[in-house]
C-alpha cells in the first residue's frame, strides 16, 4: 500500500477545512476509508484519493442527498458503482454536495447550504453534483462520482473546468444510487485529463445483476490512438449554435470547430430538429418519475418523522413538508399533477413521444458522425442567488445537456480554456450508444493538441 | 334460485358478478428480492433494502414468478403476451413502502382465458378470465391497544397474481364454485398454496344488479376481504339485497368500495366514488419490458400437470365412481393422488373411495389435518382395506382397527394378532353359539314365532356380541336363518 495515500488521508480533514468556505462535501469519510486502508484490494485505483456525491450509498455513512428528509438515515449497504471503485483500490475521502434530490443546475438546493465555484466564490459551480466538481477542480481528490440526470455531471465539470462524463443509460448500475428520474439518471465521473475519467469509468461500467436496466455490452477499454482521433466525423448542429448562447461560448466552440477543421478532421453539419422540445418533454418525464421515486420518503421506516402526528395524514405531510425543500416539492406536485387521471394522456404519453422523436434524431445523425460537438452550457457560471427564484431560468441551463439525457447517449464535458473574466468554458463531446471509448479518443487528442 | 333472496324479486332483477382473486405464488423467494418468501415467522426477519425501500435499491424480477404466472394462464387457457410490462400503481399506505406498488397495468401477462366448474344441479358453468397479472403484496399493518401501530414487512414483495373475471357469474353459489374451482387449478398446478385462511388466496368482487333482460350494466359496487368462501357467498348474498332494495324503493346504487365485515355480516363504505384513488399508473422504469419466448411457454405447457376437469372425468370413467364422490376426491391434487396409490396397491376403485370418503376424510377433518400430513400411507391403508374384503376382519373391527393404526402405528397384521381380531367364520363354532343364544332368549323367539320377523335383529346382536364381534356377520345371519327356519 503506497504510504502516500496514507498521508494523503491522514491530512484530508485539514485540506478539507482550508477549502470550507467552497462547502463542498458534505461528510468527510477520510478516517473509514484509513481504517479500512490496509484490507484496500491493488487495483488499477490504488493510491488515488476519490469523492462521491451524497446520493450514493456508502455502508456504515450518512447518505443524505442534501435533505431533511434523510436525517439520521445511515446507509445500511454499499451501492454497485461505489463497491466497484473499492474494489478497485480507491480511498473514498468524502462524500460531496448536491442539490437535494440532484435537483438543480446550481447546487444551490441543499439543506447544507450552496457550494460555491472556485474560480469565482460568488458564482455557483453548477449542479446538481456541484460538490464532485469542486473537490476535482481544486485537487482536493483525484476524480469523484456525480450523478447525470439532465445534465448535472456536465454541467458543474464545465463550470469548474474539468472533465465530466455522463455514460450510455444502462452502462453503469444505478444500484445504490438514491433515485431521481429513474429512466435518466446515470452515474458519471468528473476528473482533471480523460485518461482517469476513462479509467475510473471503466472501473464502474458493466452488467450489474442488482440493477435490471444495466445493460450487458462489453465495456471497450480506451487505449488513445490519434490516428483513430485523426479519422473521426464530427457532427456540428444549429440547434446547438444560436443567439441565446453567451457569445464567449460561442465563440470558443466555433474556435474548435475550425481547429478540428485546421487539423483535417470532417466535420459535417447534421439536423437535430427535436431539440427545441427537448426541455419540456425533460421536465415532464423526470418531476413524474420523480414524484414516484420520492414516495417513499414518509417517514415510516427511517429518515425524518414529525413527532407525534395526530394521525396517519399528519405523519405524511407534516413530515414531508418539513422535510423536502422548495424545489423538491415543486417538482414532486407538478409531477403528481402531470399522471393524475386526465392529464397523463396530455403531457406523459406525449413527452414520451417527443422522447422517441429526439432519440430518433440522434440515432440519425450517428449514421452519419462519430461525435457530435456542441456546447454543454449556453452560459458560464452564474451568480450565487442568481436564478433560485426563477425555476425556468434555471431549468434553461440544461438546454443543451438534455437531449443526450433523453436519448440515453453518452456525453462529456471537456474543459476549454476560460472567457475574459477567468472563469472556464465547457464544450460537450457526444457519441452514439455506448460509444464512450470514441468519445475519449476525441477529448484526449483535443486534450493534446488544443490549446487556448 | 339464490337462498337468502326473495325470488319474485329475482324474476325482475338479474345479478351480475365479477371477481378479482389475488394468490401468491409459491416461489422461494419474494418478488423482487432475494428475501425468502415465508409464512410466520417473527416481524421483519425477512427484508432487505429493497423490500423495505431503502433509498437507492431496485427491483429485480424474480423468474419463477413469471414461470408460475405463466403456468397459471396455461392452466386456464390464457392467451401469454410475448412482450408484458411492469407499471406502478402509486398510493400511500404504511404497509407500502415504496410509495407505490409495482404491478401490471395495459401489458398483463396473460388474457382471454376461461374457467369451467359444476354447479350443485350438476350443470356446468364457464366463466371468462378477462386477464392475469402479476404483482407484488404489501406488507402488514398491526394496530396496537394503546392507538399506536406496527408494521411487518416480511409479506412485503411476496409475489402475487391477480386474477380477473369477466362479469360473467350469476349468483353467489356460483362465484363461490369459480373461487373453489380457481382454488383447486392453483393447487394442481403448485402455482400457489392457495390456502385462504393464511391469505394466499384473496378475494374481492364488483356487484351490479340489473333488469332481467337488459343487456347493459348497472352501477357496480367494488366489495373487498371476501376471505372465504362462506364470506364469499354470505357477502354477495347481502349485497346482492342491498342493491335489489335500492332499486326496488326507486333509488340508485352508488359507486363506492365497500369493505365486508365476517363477523358482523355486514358491509362497511371504505370510499365513495369521490374519494376513489388517482392510482397515477405509469410504466415501471426501474424495470424493463419482459420478453417471452413463445418456446418456452410451450414447454410450460407441456409441462402442465393434469387439471382438475381432466382428472374428475378420468375418474369418473376408470374408476366408475359417483360424480359427487370424483369431486371431493379431486378437490386436492394430493387427495386425489393417495386414492389413486390405494387402487394401485390392488383396492377395488369402489372401496378405496368409500373408506377414504368416509374413515380418512373424517380424522382429517376431526385433526384439522392435510393429506400430505396423514400418517396412514396409501400402502397402509390399502393392507386394511384388503383384510376386510377378503374376510381377516369385518367392517366394522376394520374401523376400529384403523383408529388403533393411526394411534399406535402398527400394522393391520400386528394389531390383528395381538388383539386376536381375526374374524371366526368357523361355521360349527357360530352354530353353538346360536343354538345357545336362542335357547338363552325363550320369550324372544316365542315372539318371533308369533311373527314379530323384527326380532330377528335382536338375536343377530346377542349373537354378535357374544362372539365379541368376531363372528363374520354373513355367516352369522346365515346360520341365524337356517336355525330359525328349521324349527
Ligand atoms: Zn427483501
Amino acid at each position: 500500500m503506497s504510504p502516500i495515500i496514507r498521508e494523503r488521508l491522514q491530512a484530508f480533514p485539514v485540506a478539507l477545512k482550508k477549502q470550507g468556505e467552497l462547502n463542498a462535501v458534505i461528510t468527510d469519510t477520510s478516517s473509514q476509508a484509513l481504517e479500512q486502508l490496509d484490507a484496500s484490494p491493488d487495483g488499477p485505483l490504488s493510491g488515488l484519493l476519490l469523492a462521491i456525491k451524497d446520493n450514493l450509498n456508502l455502508v456504515d455513512t450518512p447518505t443524505t442527498a442534501a435533505s431533511r428528509t434523510l436525517e439520521g438515515y445511515v446507509s445500511p449497504y454499499t451501492a454497485t458503482a461505489v463497491q466497484r471503485l473499492l474494489d478497485a483500490g480507491a480511498a473514498i475521502a468524502a462524500k460531496t454536495n448536491l442539490d437535494e434530490f440532484a435537483m438543480g443546475s446550481s447546487t444551490e438546493y441543499s439543506c447544507f447550504g450552496p457550494t460555491r465555484n472556485p474560480h469565482d466564490h460568488e458564482r455557483v459551480p453548477g449542479g446538481s453534483s456541484g460538490g464532485s466538481a469542486v473537490v476535482v477542480a481544486t485537487a482536493l481528490v483525484e476524480a469523484a462520482l456525480g450523478s447525470d440526470t439532465g445534465g448535472s455531471v456536465r454541467q458543474p465539470a464545465a463550470f469548474c473546468g474539468i472533465y465530466g462524463l455522463k455514460p450510455t443509460y444502462g452502462r453503469v448500475s444505478r444500484y445504490g444510487l438514491i433515485a431521481f428520474a429513474s429512466s435518466f439518471d446515470q452515474i458519471g465521473v468528473f476528473a482533471r485529463s480523460t485518461e482517469l475519467t476513462a479509467k475510473v469509468f471503466e472501473v464502474i461500467a458493466g452488467h450489474d445483476p442488482l440493477d435490471s436496466t444495466s445493460a450487458d455490452e462489453p465495456v471497450v477499454h480506451f487505449d488513445y490512438s490519434e490516428e483513430r482521433a485523426r479519422g473521426l466525423t464530427i457532427g456540428i448542429a444549429p440547434e446547438y449554435d444560436h443567439e441565446g448562447v453567451e457569445r464567449e461560448i460561442r465563440e470558443r466552440y466555433h474556435d474548435l470547430i475550425h481547429f478540428l477543421k485546421g487539423q483535417g478532421l470532417t466535420i459535417k453539419e447534421i439536423s437535430l430538429p427535436h431539440t427545441a422540445h427537448g426541455i419540456a418533454a425533460y421536465y415532464v418525464l423526470t418531476t413524474a418519475e420523480a414524484s414516484s421515486n420520492l414516495a417513499r420518503y414518509d417517514g415510516v421506516r427511517y429518515g425524518r418523522r414529525v413527532h407525534a402526528p395526530a394521525n396517519l395524514e399528519a405523519l405524511y405531510t407534516d413530515s414531508r413538508s418539513s422535510g423536502f425543500g422548495a424545489e423538491v416539492q415543486r417538482r414532486i406536485m407538478l409531477g403528481t399533477y402531470l399522471l393524475s387521471a386526465g392529464y397523463m394522456d396530455r403531457y406523459y404519453i406525449r413527452a414520451q413521444r417527443v422522447r422517441r422523436l429526439i432519440q430518433q434524431d440522434f440515432i440519425t445523425a450517428f449514421e452519419e458522425i462519430d461525435i457530435l460537438v456542441t456546447p454543454t452550457t449556453p452560459t458560464i457560471p452564474f451568480p450565487i442567488g442568481g436564478k433560485v427564484n426563477d425555476p425556468m431560468t434555471m431549468y434553461l441551463s440544461d438546454v443543451f445537456t438534455v437531449p443526450m439525457s433523453l436519448a440515453g447517449i453518452p456525453a462529456l464535458n471537456i474543459p476549454a480554456g476560460t472567457g475574459a473574466n477567468g472563469l472556464p468554458i465547457g464544450l460537450q463531446l457526444s457519441a452514439n450508444y455506448f460509444g464512450e471509448e470514441t468519445i475519449f479518443q476525441l477529448s484526449r487528442f483535443l486534450e493534446q493538441n488544443y490549446s487556448t | 334460485m339464490i337462498p337468502g333472496v326473495d325470488p319474485r324479486l329475482l324474476e325482475k332483477w338479474e345479478p351480475v358478478i365479477g371477481l378479482e382473486v389475488h394468490a401468491q405464488l409459491a416461489t422461494e423467494s419474494k418478488m423482487f428480492c432475494r428475501c425468502r418468501r415465508i409464512y410466520g415467522a417473527p416481524p421483519n426477519t425477512h427484508t432487505c433494502p429493497v423490500c423495505l425501500a431503502y433509498p437507492g435499491a431496485l427491483p429485480v424480477l424474480n423468474a419463477q414468478a413469471v414461470e408460475f404466472a405463466i403456468r397459471m394462464g396455461q392452466a386456464v387457457g390464457c392467451q401469454i403476451r410475448s412482450l408484458t410490462t411492469f407499471a406502478r400503481k402509486n398510493y400511500f399506505y404504511p404497509d407500502l413502502p415504496k410509495g407505490y406498488q409495482i404491478s401490471q397495468y395495459d401489458e398483463p401477462i396473460c388474457e382471454h382465458g376461461q374457467l369451467s366448474f359444476y354447479l350443485e344441479d350438476g350443470s356446468m358453468s364457464t366463466v371468462g378470465i378477462t386477464r392475469i397479472h402479476m404483482e407484488e403484496d404489501a406488507g402488514k399493518t398491526i394496530h396496537g391497544v394503546k392507538n399506536e401501530s406496527y408494521v411487518d414487512f416480511n409479506r412485503c414483495g411476496t409475489p402475487l397474481i391477480e386474477i380477473v373475471s369477466e362479469p360473467d357469474i350469476r349468483s353467489p353459489h356460483e362465484a363461490r364454485r369459480y373461487l373453489e374451482r380457481l382454488k383447486q387449478t392453483l393447487e394442481y398446478t403448485a402455482v400457489s398454496q392457495a390456502d385462504m385462511e393464511k391469505g394466499n388466496l384473496r378475494c374481492d368482487a364488483n356487484i351490479s344488479i340489473r333488469p332481467r333482460g337488459s343487456q347493459t350494466l348497472g352501477t357496480r359496487t367494488e366489495m373487498k376481504n371476501l376471505n372465504s368462501f362462506r364470506g364469499v357467498e354470505r357477502g354477495l348474498t347481502y349485497e346482492i339485497n342491498r342493491q335489489i332494495q335500492v332499486l326496488e324503493s326507486g333509488g340508485t346504487v352508488t359507486l363506492c368500495t365497500l369493505n365486508w365485515d365476517e363477523a358482523t355480516g355486514e358491509t362497511q363504505i371504505m370510499r365513495t366514488k369521490e374519494e376513489a384513488h388517482d392510482y397515477r399508473y405509469f410504466p415501471e422504469p426501474d424495470l424493463v419490458p419482459l420478453l417471452i419466448d413463445p418456446q418456452r411457454v410451450a414447454a410450460i405447457k407441456a409441462s402442465l400437470p393434469e387439471l382438475p376437469a381432466a382428472l374428475e372425468r378420468r375418474f369418473t370413467e376408470q374408476y366408475g365412481l359417483r360424480s359427487q364422490d370424483v369431486e371431493i376426491l379431486a378437490r386436492t391434487r394430493q387427495l386425489a393422488a393417495y386414492y389413486e396409490a390405494v387402487v394401485q396397491a390392488g383396492v377395488a376403485p369402489t372401496d378405496a373411495a368409500q373408506w377414504i370418503l368416509g374413515e380418512v376424510l373424517r380424522v382429517l377433518n376431526e385433526e384439522h389435518q392435510e393429506i400430505q400430513d396423514f400418517p396412514l400411507k396409501p400402502a397402509a391403508l390399502a393392507e386394511l382395506i384388503q383384510a376386510t374384503t377378503q374376510g381377516t376382519i369385518n367392517r366394522n373391527t376394520g374401523k376400529n382397527v384403523f383408529d388403533k393404526m393411526l394411534k399406535e402405528g402398527l400394522s393391520v397384521t400386528e394389531i390383528v394378532e395381538r388383539d386376536q381380531l381375526a374374524q371366526v367364520s368357523d361355521t360349527a363354532a357360530l352354530e353353538d353359539t346360536v343354538r345357545q343364544v336362542l335357547a338363552g332368549s325363550p320369550k324372544e323367539l316365542g315372539r318371533y314365532r308369533g311373527g314379530e320377523a323384527k326380532l330377528f335383529g335382536y338375536f343377530m346382536g346377542q349373537v354378535m356380541a357374544a362372539t365379541k364381534g368376531q363372528g363374520d356377520p354373513q355367516v352369522v345371519r346365515s346360520l341365524l336363518q337356517q336355525i330359525l327356519d328349521e324349527s
